[in-house]
């Protein structure tokens, strides 16, 4: 290696082989002097976002919840649909990492630590929302059972108890899963490091893995059983995120169908979520050899695919309402179509029902830039659909005298928009100095890995 | 200070490099699994594989043994599962339990997710640090590091080290052996004698002392339990201590209007005052009803209406001609478990002597044991299913009277 690189993000050659080829490509982002100045731009703007959210936060602690339009019936209000809301772009990265794993997909290695990384970032953002939504933050820890003076336990048998531990765990063996895969490439930028401090850092965060093929036979069997437990475990996160809404009795929540539809619907958004992510990306880090055509449109695919699945979901949900003969049911769901929140409902239907059908054009699954737009149209319209349910079933419910319209205030919008800046920010960060794109599993796909 | 104080430079002795291991570079995977069975053969043991990636096949031709580690998470999984559930069981049935709707103390069912979850979480753990654990890490030094080539390892190379602790090796033999088994290089690792980096004293002291000061809060917390005070406690957070009430039928300054009792909500009425008495409660000035309510009509519209709506709502239990033998109650009667209390037949004749206002009072509010049908079947509905009741009752009493004169011949 002797060429001087004409720019950090272009030039550097190629290496020897496949595999150095592929390091190069990957490691060089984290290693170049400077990243691109979209970069720049970007993270500006992230972290702008994220001190309104950390401001807003800090404001709503101390002058208290009044701060936002959340108010009965509508108790729900904002915090609650940005915690489904991020919980559900979580999803797609355990997919990706996990289910496709053991599906033996060799596409996902190509974005799957993408999609790792924006599921724990996701995380981090919808576990602040609970906290917060409480009211007093500081006494969160009452939910864990852990014995006090009063004398009391939680109450197991509640779905916002189960949630704790669902979404617990799931943050936990996320944080796991991500980490474990990131060993192997730590090494890597480890030993092509140039100056002591990243050698140290990378040297910490590598925790002495040298790729011995004796640690490698006990990594792999650590990552396949991580995977394993990753599979059921998310698949009953957004059960349990479910179960807060359908085990109560309010028509337009009280139903058997939400935990397989809030799945669905969770790895829809999550999969528009990473187009999202991954685009620019690909565009302005130039992964474009790694992160291929073809991997875009398999995900646009899942994209069209689930989009009709959640179709299916609201389909039925009317379908049910007039089949029960239940009349809280059905005026529930006509209210959710042509009452007062029909601009959501409607916003919804065409974000989720109407953009993906795009898809079915191979010219619009490869185009970058119309993958892109319907990712962006997707995720408005999962948050949309998020703030129908909660929304229109509470201010609407048994007692008209307690009938109420749900009006955001400025806190409120903020806040959903500085969770953006938190998350914005992390994947920033995580695209600059973290490998971006799992070398060591991207390596082991290439046919001369591939010996016997 | 002067110059002459200093100490002289110290002379590190140069000691022998003591020997590690052989170390082979290859530059393709395929070489490298060759490589090894020929290794394996030779009956070595202290012997490893460095590859930028898991080369698949590897396992057999090193002869490494499938890893314990599925057993212990599974082991974890089941004491994760049980613990959950003894937790659940422990806290909400026994310790303190929870009455919740008057359901049962342990429900099974509902203590599933929980388990769920904390079974995964300690299999996910014990997946994630048995591995560390097993393979040895973090394991910051190793000899091998000192080998400027071996950064490739995790790049694009593939090495194999043999370590001279081995039973079998022989610096010739063993170099002998790699080199028939085609490597780019081998070279002489040595032990690792003279790194610069060890961890300083002052580091490991400071660390001690910082633990023993982590200690001290506990210690304090300790004692204030233990001991008593008469100062309050402190209060940092005023929770809702401090906050300003309304007490009933008060001015209270904090409403625009300085009153602390609210008026009733815009468009909305009290459930007592009924707008229409005669059509929602079924009364004329108190009195239970022996009319329809003037806008629900007896025509053929109507009382079709309202074979349907009794045929959805009333038939299960009442059966299909009212006389109490529909299908729920055959069945509970089938079961005989002695605590069923029969629909009522709605052809005897104190009902067919009540006013139609207190049928549908009956119905609406629901009555002893029958549930209310008010919040599930709509008004004019119900005013309907009183008027086919009405028609069944007709049908199960009527005699040749009845039937008016044109038709009187057909049937006689
Ligand atoms: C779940 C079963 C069930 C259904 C459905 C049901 N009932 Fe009943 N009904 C009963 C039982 C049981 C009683 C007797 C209650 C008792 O004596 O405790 C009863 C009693 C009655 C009575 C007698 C009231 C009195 O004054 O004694 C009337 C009238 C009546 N039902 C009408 C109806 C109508 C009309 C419907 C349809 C809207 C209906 N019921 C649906 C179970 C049912």
């Amino acid at each position: 290696m002797t060429a001087t690189p004409v720019s950090p993000y272009q030039g550097r050659p190629g290496g020897e082989n496949v595999f150095a080829r592929i390091t190069e490509n990957v490691a060089r982002i984290a290693e170049a002097p400077r990243p691109p100045p979209a970069w720049y731009v970007a993270f500006g703007i992230s972290v702008a976002l994220l001190l309104i959210f950390i401001s807003n936060l800090a404001l709503v602690a101390w002058f208290g919840v009044g701060l936002w339009g959340t108010m009965h019936p509508v108790a729900w209000g904002f915090p609650i649909v940005n915690f489904v809301f991020w919980i559900g772009i979580g999803h797609a990265g355990t997919l990706i990492s996990a289910i496709l794993y053991l599906l033996r997909q060799d596409w996902r290695t190509a974005i799957s630590r993408f999609a790792e990384a924006m599921t724990v970032f996701a995380l981090v953002c919808a576990v602040v929302f609970p906290g917060i939504h409480v009211g007093r933050p500081w006494v969160s820890y009452w939910m864990l059972p852990y014995p006090n003076q009063m004398g009391m336990w939680p109450q197991f048998r509640s779905p916002l108890e189960w949630d704790l531990f669902a979404v617990g765990t799931y943050a936990t063996v996320s944080v796991m899963f991500w980490y474990l895969g990131m060993v192997p490439d730590f090494a890597t930028l480890r030993n092509r490091a140039a100056g002591p401090v990243r050698r140290v850092a990378y040297g910490i965060a590598a925790m002495g893995w040298r790729g011995s093929s004796r640690q490698w036979h006990r990594y792999e069997r650590a990552y396949l059983l991580l995977a394993a437990l990753a599979t059921p475990l998310v698949l009953s996160v957004h059960s349990v995120v479910a179960f807060d809404f359908a085990t109560s009795q309010l028509p337009g929540w009280h139903s058997t169908i939400f935990p397989p539809y809030f799945v669905a619907g969770a790895i829809f958004g999550g999969f528009a979520m990473v187009v999202t992510l991954v685009v620019p990306a690909r565009q302005f880090f130039g992964l474009a050899s790694l992160i291929q055509i073809r991997h875009l449109e398999l995900m646009n695919k899942i994209i069209l695919a689930t989009g009709m699945l959640v179709g299916y979901a609201y389909a039925m949900e009317f379908f049910i309402a007039w089949y029960s003969g239940v009349t809280f049911e059905q005026f529930a769901f006509v209210n959710r179509a042509f009452g007062p929140y029909a601009w959501a409902y409607w916003t919804m239907i065409l974000c989720n029902l109407a953009a993906p059908q795009v898809f079915w054009w191979k010219a619009a699954r490869t185009n970058v830039w119309v993958s892109l737009a319907v990712g962006i149209i997707v995720n408005v319209g999962m948050w949309f659909e998020r703030f129908v349910i909660i929304c229109t079933s509470l201010s609407r419910d048994f007692l008209p005298s307690s009938w109420g319209y749900f009006v955001p205030t400025a806190y409120d919008y903020l806040t959903l928009a500085g969770s953006f800046g938190l998350f914005f920010t992390l994947f920033l960060l995580f695209c600059r100095y973290l490998p971006m794109v799992a070398m060591a599993e991207v390596k082991a796909t290439q046919p001369s890995a591939r010996v016997r | 200070m002067t110059v002459h104080d200093e100490p002289p430079p110290r002379i590190v002795a140069p000691s022998a490099p003591v020997l590690h291991g052989l170390l082979a570079e290859y530059d393709d995977a395929a070489t490298l699994l060759a490589a090894a069975r020929r290794v394996r053969e030779a009956g070595l043991e202290r012997w490893d594989t460095f590859t930028p990636f898991p080369v698949h096949g590897i396992d057999q031709a090193m002869g490494i043994r499938s890893t314990v580690l599925p057993w212990l998470v599974f082991a974890a999984g089941v004491t994760g599962c049980l613990v959950g559930l003894l937790l659940q069981y422990w806290t909400n049935a026994v310790d303190y339990a929870w009455i919740v709707s008057g359901k049962p103390f342990w429900s099974l069912p509902a203590n599933v997710p929980i388990a769920f979850a904390l079974a995964v979480l300690s299999s996910a753990l014990t997946a994630f640090f048995g591995m560390l654990v097993l393979n040895n890490l973090p394991h910051p030094w190793h000899p091998i590091d000192l080998e400027k080539r071996f950064a490739r390892s995790t790049i694009d190379r593939f090495f194999l080290l043999i370590e001279a602790a081995d039973p079998r090796f022989d610096s010739v033999q063993t170099r002998a052996i790699l080199d028939e088994t085609g490597p780019v290089l081998v070279d002489v690792v040595h032990e690792d004698t003279a790194s610069p980096f060890r961890t300083p004293r002052a580091v490991i002291h400071g660390l001690v002392v910082l633990l023993v000061a982590a200690l001290v809060p506990f210690g304090l917390l300790a004692q204030a339990r233990a001991t008593k005070s008469r100062t309050p406690p402190i209060h940092l957070v005023r929770d809702m201590d401090a906050q300003p009430t309304v007490k009933a039928q008060q001015a209270f300054p904090r409403f625009a209007d300085g009153r602390g009792a609210r008026p009733a909500v815009g468009g909305t009425v009290a459930r007592e005052d009924q707008l229409d008495e005669h059509l929602t409660r079924g009364t004329i000035r108190g009195a239970a009803s022996r009319v329809f309510p003037p806008t629900v009509a007896a025509d053929r519209a109507n009382m079709g209406a309202g074979r349907r709506a009794f045929d959805t709502y009333c038939v299960p239990c009442h059966g299909y001609v009212g006389n109490g033998d529909g299908m729920v109650a055959q069945r509970a009667e089938a079961l005989a478990q002695g605590i069923w209390v029969p629909p009522t037949n709605l052809n005897q004749d104190h009902l067919r002597r009540q006013p139609v206002g207190q049928l549908f009072l009956s119905v609406s509010d629901g009555i002893r044991t029958m549930p209310a049908y008010g919040p599930l079947v709509p008004i004019e509905d119900r005013w309907r299913i009183i008027m086919y009741v009405r028609a069944l009752q007709r049908r199960s009493s009527a005699t040749i009277a009845d039937v008016p004169a044109a038709e009187r011949k057909a049937l006689e």
